[in-house]
């Protein structure tokens, strides 16, 4: 994509896109050059570095697209977080203004000046002239601390899409996600209609929706197709591209979908909010060819240390917030922490560097969770890890030693993970509970870690 | 006991824990109408295979998913047998 074009003129070049959020929502991006859909004149963006804090997905989207090229910086925030980490995420972003909806707002900005956000009552606006080169933020995960956020820009993130024509998308992720955003802007640059899930839609209603919407190519994480493989609901449901992501694509889901799916093209990626866009494996096979360690065309692959390396155009420019390490080592590789190893001709998935869970896409820190469980007065120690899951890919174990004289059993495993629930994201809560009598501790008195 | 019983009383448990309302149990109900969320059905295939010893989803000589309560029943039979 050339440079110093905004999303929005891209997408009306592309001939416009229609974007369907749950049965009623729609935009077309074609129109958001010359119309928005802020309260005020969105003018006063410009320059300021915005958080998106819609609740739904296209008002969101149709944010973008106006944010783009106006604002310094625009940070995308999934659903489902909490107002404090979303504040929090918004502090390591140093944002300064907050786009949210007009009607029952999710977020009142925290202090920060709020825009008032309508989808469904587009005004007229005076077209943007000159855009400025806008960057995009996207909160990490799978760190522990204060949070993380990567900063692309438009060409960072679309350096891995060729637009095609003639085929609908759609996603099960959220479309603030990396995941989700490619195929977001795919659909965009491709002039290709998008279907999202809104707010309240099933993944069953979700799925029934595309199969009447004839949507060609749907993504998702292998969490969310064995979901889909699961649900007998929607016979008819056959996209043409099914595409995995997020993950570790392991070979029974790769088997199991061309079971259900035996005419599509199935292919999955490897792709990370920090590295980019990395490779697509389309041989129906887990892992990856390692010829691909070889070869000398962008994105570069390499493997140091165990953990997968990769050097390309889709790469984050950097990493924001406190305590935020160099993104990129000498070379301009970005340590990708998923742990691979060569078998032969293949390079497998391991799962991830220093005990991080990776939940149906959603990577967690084992040290967040921690402190969360040790939050309940009755844990003495615990050890938060990963097991590896047929339907989730990994869940979350915790291993606990309870306080002397305190009954180990059902009712404290509830208590604890009420107590922990409180603290953590949906994903992030422990699920299951293990009392063991006590910890293995390294020789430098570290609790002991696998891997 | 049975396969059948240690699924239908794990999915009780399950459903308990994560605060879901569990449907009524019968061989023809979908999965995904039981009540229970993919996080749900996570926590339920481990805990089976700490209770049963099998993981009937780990093999690979059958690429099927379940969608039905019955299927799930017949896939841990099947890997018990």
């Amino acid at each position: 994509m050339p440079e110093r074009l905004t999303l929005s003129a891209a997408a009306a070049a592309a001939g416009g896109t229609t974007v369907v959020a749950g049965p009623k929502a729609s935009f077309a991006p074609l129109s958001l050059e010359r119309l928005s859909g802020f309260s005020s004149d969105r003018r006063a963006l410009k320059g300021r570095r915005v958080a998106i804090a819609t609740a739904e997905m296209a008002p969101a989207l149709a944010a973008m697209c106006e944010l783009d090229g106006l604002a310094q910086r625009m940070l995308l925030l999934p659903g489902g977080l909490a107002a404090d980490l979303m504040s929090a995420i918004m502090d390591a972003a140093e944002i300064d203004a907050a786009v949210v909806d007009a009607d029952q707002p999710i977020f009142n900005g925290a202090g920060r000046d709020a825009y008032a956000y309508q989808l469904n009552d587009l005004r007229e606006a005076e077209p943007l002239s000159p855009p400025i080169a806008t960057e995009w933020a996207m909160p990490t995960s799978g760190t522990s601390g204060k949070p993380k956020v990567a900063v692309h820009t438009l060409n960072t993130l679309t350096s891995a899409i060729k637009p095609t024509a003639g085929v609908a998308y759609a996603t099960f992720y959220d479309i603030r996600r990396y995941g989700g955003l490619q195929i977001a802007l795919r659909a965009l640059l491709s002039g290709a209609f998008l279907a999202v899930s809104g707010a309240g839609e099933t993944p069953s209603e979700f799925v029934a929706r595309l199969t009447r919407l004839k949507v060609g190519y749907v993504s998702g994480t292998p969490s969310h197709w064995r979901r889909a493989l699961m649900d007998a609901s929607t016979p008819d449901f056959a996209p043409r591209f099914v595409r995995l992501s997020g993950e570790i694509a392991d070979d029974r889901v790769l088997q199991g979908l061309r079971a259900r799916f035996p005419s599509a093209e199935i292919a999955h990626a490897y792709a990370s909010t920090e590295a980019g866009v990395g490779f697509v494996v389309d041989d129906g096979k887990a892992g990856f060819p390692a010829a691909f360690l070889d070869r000398n065309e962008a994105p570069e692959l390499r493997i140091v240390d165990g953990t997968l390396r990769v050097r390309g155009p889709g790469a984050a420019l950097r990493l924001l917030g406190e305590g935020a390490p160099a993104l990129k080592d000498s070379e301009g590789f970005v340590d990708s922490g998923d742990l691979v190893e060569r078998r032969g001709d293949r390079c497998l998935f391991l799962g991830r560097r220093g005990g991080v869970v990776n939940v149906g896409g959603q990577k967690v820190s084992p040290e967040t969770i921690e402190a969360a469980v040790l939050a309940h007065p009755d844990v003495l120690a615990c050890r938060a890890s990963a097991r590896r899951n047929p339907i989730m890919g990994a869940i979350v174990v915790v291993e606990i030693v309870a306080r002397k004289g305190v009954a180990a059993g059902q009712d404290l495993e509830r208590a604890i993970l009420a107590a922990a629930g409180a603290r953590l994201q949906p994903h992030e809560v422990p699920a299951m509970l293990k009392f063991v009598p006590e910890l293995p501790l390294t020789d430098g008195g570290k609790l002991a870690r696998d891997a | 006991m049975s396969a059948r019983d240690a699924i239908f009383q794990e999915m009780r448990d399950v459903a308990a824990l994560q605060k879901k309302r569990l449907a009524t149990l019968a061989d023809d109900l979908p999965l995904l109408d039981s009540g229970l969320d993919s996080l749900g059905f996570a926590i339920l295939v481990a805990r089976l295979e700490d209770r049963l010893g099998a993981d009937p989803f780990a093999r690979s000589d059958n690429v099927k998913f379940p969608n039905t309560l019955g299927e799930l029943v017949a896939f841990y039979d099947e890997a018990l047998a």
